[in-house]
């Protein structure tokens, strides 16, 4: 990699100006899931459709992580008869699933979320309580507008 | 933001660059920490934040010298008698039994038992600000609680005032460990942990094995007391039949109570319910008018079974082994938020539950 030389406004990362929190849709149990409905703060810098499609996908992710069916059930057993050893060297289904959204979260934010100042926290940092989006007062400074 | 700005000359700090990460790292002055290090509930972490027990871990070890006290008697007095009267698998099925206890016993009492994580005081405000607009100005506000529909049913969520969220159904604080724990069964002493959804399935093998451990030594000692009665040689091998007597009396005494444990909690398996709910009756027909029933079941005995026993494993959301990011003072906000999925990425892969 090569150093970049920073001017002092280079380093003056965009502040924050606000963040707003997705909350846990409980309505169908106590699986994984976001709420959809587009928060009010966003409205300026967000389409309603592109929001909606991100936590939609999120969901879906979170879901099949949280998948019950042969494969899990398989998983489940196998485990409970090696006596839960397995864990150590395995890795788990639905670790395999976070690290997916890991990488689709970064891809949102890359192309769609950090163009228009907006930054997503994958929401396992929260303890899959929040959705959080950080909303970076709109300076001109490199945001490519 | 004036002195913002002075720390950001600081030539560590210019060192924070996106693909320089690991270098941030290891420039700064101090080691840098882990997050077991500021945990804040009441746990006790080793092996660098892997091991996780809860402060009070006060019977653990009575439980594990129980376990293999009882069992050192066996396989040293009662075995060989056995293995020449009856059969040699006597000691291989007893062998794996105990090795299976053991297993379940330590996976349990070291696994995270679904700790949630507090709330970031950015959230706090947030939720703070939401009831606020709702209502009460007094500085200490009542217990609040927010109502919502699962599955058609009406559930409260209360508010954690310790960890500064409205707790997620299911989820109970737990006082011994000061931590919110998902899915909480019941604060084990014995185990020396909190019984929640990521270590149940481990405490359910530990005592239905626990029990078949137990049946099995006693059923051995009845029959090593028997055939010794029967030759006549009782008297002449009293060292020998005093721990036999010992190990009869130790299982007596637990397994009615360890049975009685291992039936209640497959009916609460069958069911899908936990002890805290069970205890409390939230879904008994008695409280309220209203259909009550529990919302999280499936209706099927064979399908509860599944889901709580070999359902996928949820990840630890407490990332006890992350590093701790930077000081929130320098402004270089999203160059190590776009890092911390990775480093938490990174560091998941070496943690294990």
């Amino acid at each position: 990699f090569f150093v970049q030389t920073h001017s002092l406004q280079d380093l003056q990362q965009p502040a924050v100006s606000s963040k707003v929190f997705i909350q846990r849709d409980y309505s169908s149990g106590t699986i994984c899931k976001f709420q959809t409905k587009f928060p009010s703060e966003l409205e300026s810098r967000l389409d309603k459709q592109q929001f909606e499609e991100t936590i939609q996908t999120l969901n879906n992710l979170y879901a099949e992580a949280e998948k019950l069916g042969g494969k899990s059930y398989l998983e489940g057993c196998l485990a409970c008869l090696t006596a839960y050893t397995i864990f150590l060297c395995m890795e788990t289904h639905y670790e395999k699933v976070l690290k997916k959204i890991a990488r689709y979260i970064k891809d949102q934010n890359e192309k769609i979320y950090a163009p228009r100042g907006l930054l997503l926290t994958d929401p396992i940092e929260r303890g899959l309580r929040v959705v959080e989006i950080t909303i970076f007062e709109d300076r001109s400074i490199g945001s490519g507008r | 933001m004036k002195n913002c700005e002075y720390q950001q000359i600081d030539p560590r700090a210019l060192s924070v660059s996106p693909s320089s990460a690991q270098n941030h790292t290891e420039k700064k002055a101090q080691r840098p920490r882990r997050k077991w290090e500021v945990f804040p509930g009441k746990n006790r972490f080793f092996c660098d934040g892997r091991i996780i027990l809860a402060r009070q871990s006060g019977v653990l070890p009575l439980t594990l010298g129980l376990i293999v006290v009882t069992c050192g008697l066996f396989f040293a007095f009662d075995c060989p008698f056995l293995v020449e009267h009856l059969t040699v698998f006597i000691p291989v099925i007893g062998g794996v039994l105990f090795v299976f206890v053991v297993i379940s016993l330590l996976r349990t009492s070291f696994t995270d038992p679904g700790i949630l994580p507090r709330a970031t005081p950015d959230e706090a405000a947030d939720i703070e600000k939401q009831i606020d607009t709702s209502g009460s100005s007094t500085y200490r506000p009542p217990p609040r609680t927010k109502e919502i529909l699962i599955n058609q049913q009406v559930v409260k969520l209360k508010y954690c005032f310790t960890c500064k969220m409205f707790r997620p159904p299911r989820t109970s604080h737990c006082s011994l460990c000061d931590n919110c724990v998902e899915r909480f069964d019941h604060h084990c002493p014995w185990v020396g942990n909190c019984v929640g959804k990521r270590n149940y399935r481990f405490f359910y093998s530990f005592i239905i094995s626990l029990s078949f451990l137990t049946s099995f030594i006693f059923g051995c000692v009845i029959t090593h007391i028997t055939l010794l009665i029967d030759d006549m040689v009782m008297l002449s091998c009293l060292d020998s039949s005093l721990c036999t007597v010992v190990e009869l009396v130790i299982c007596f005494f637990s397994i009615w109570s360890i049975l009685g444990l291992s039936g209640f909690h497959t009916y609460l398996v069958a069911s899908n319910l936990t002890t805290n709910e069970d205890i409390k009756g939230s879904w008994s027909s008695k409280r309220g008018a209203e259909d009550s029933g529990n919302p999280y079941s499936y209706n099927s005995i064979m399908t509860n079974c599944c889901v709580t026993l070999c359902g996928p494993m949820p990840p630890s959301l407490i990332d006890r082994r992350g590093l701790l990011p930077p000081d929130e003072a320098t402004p270089a906000a999203s160059a190590s938020d776009i890092e911390l999925p990775l480093f938490a990425a990174k560091n998941d892969t070496h943690m294990v539950g």
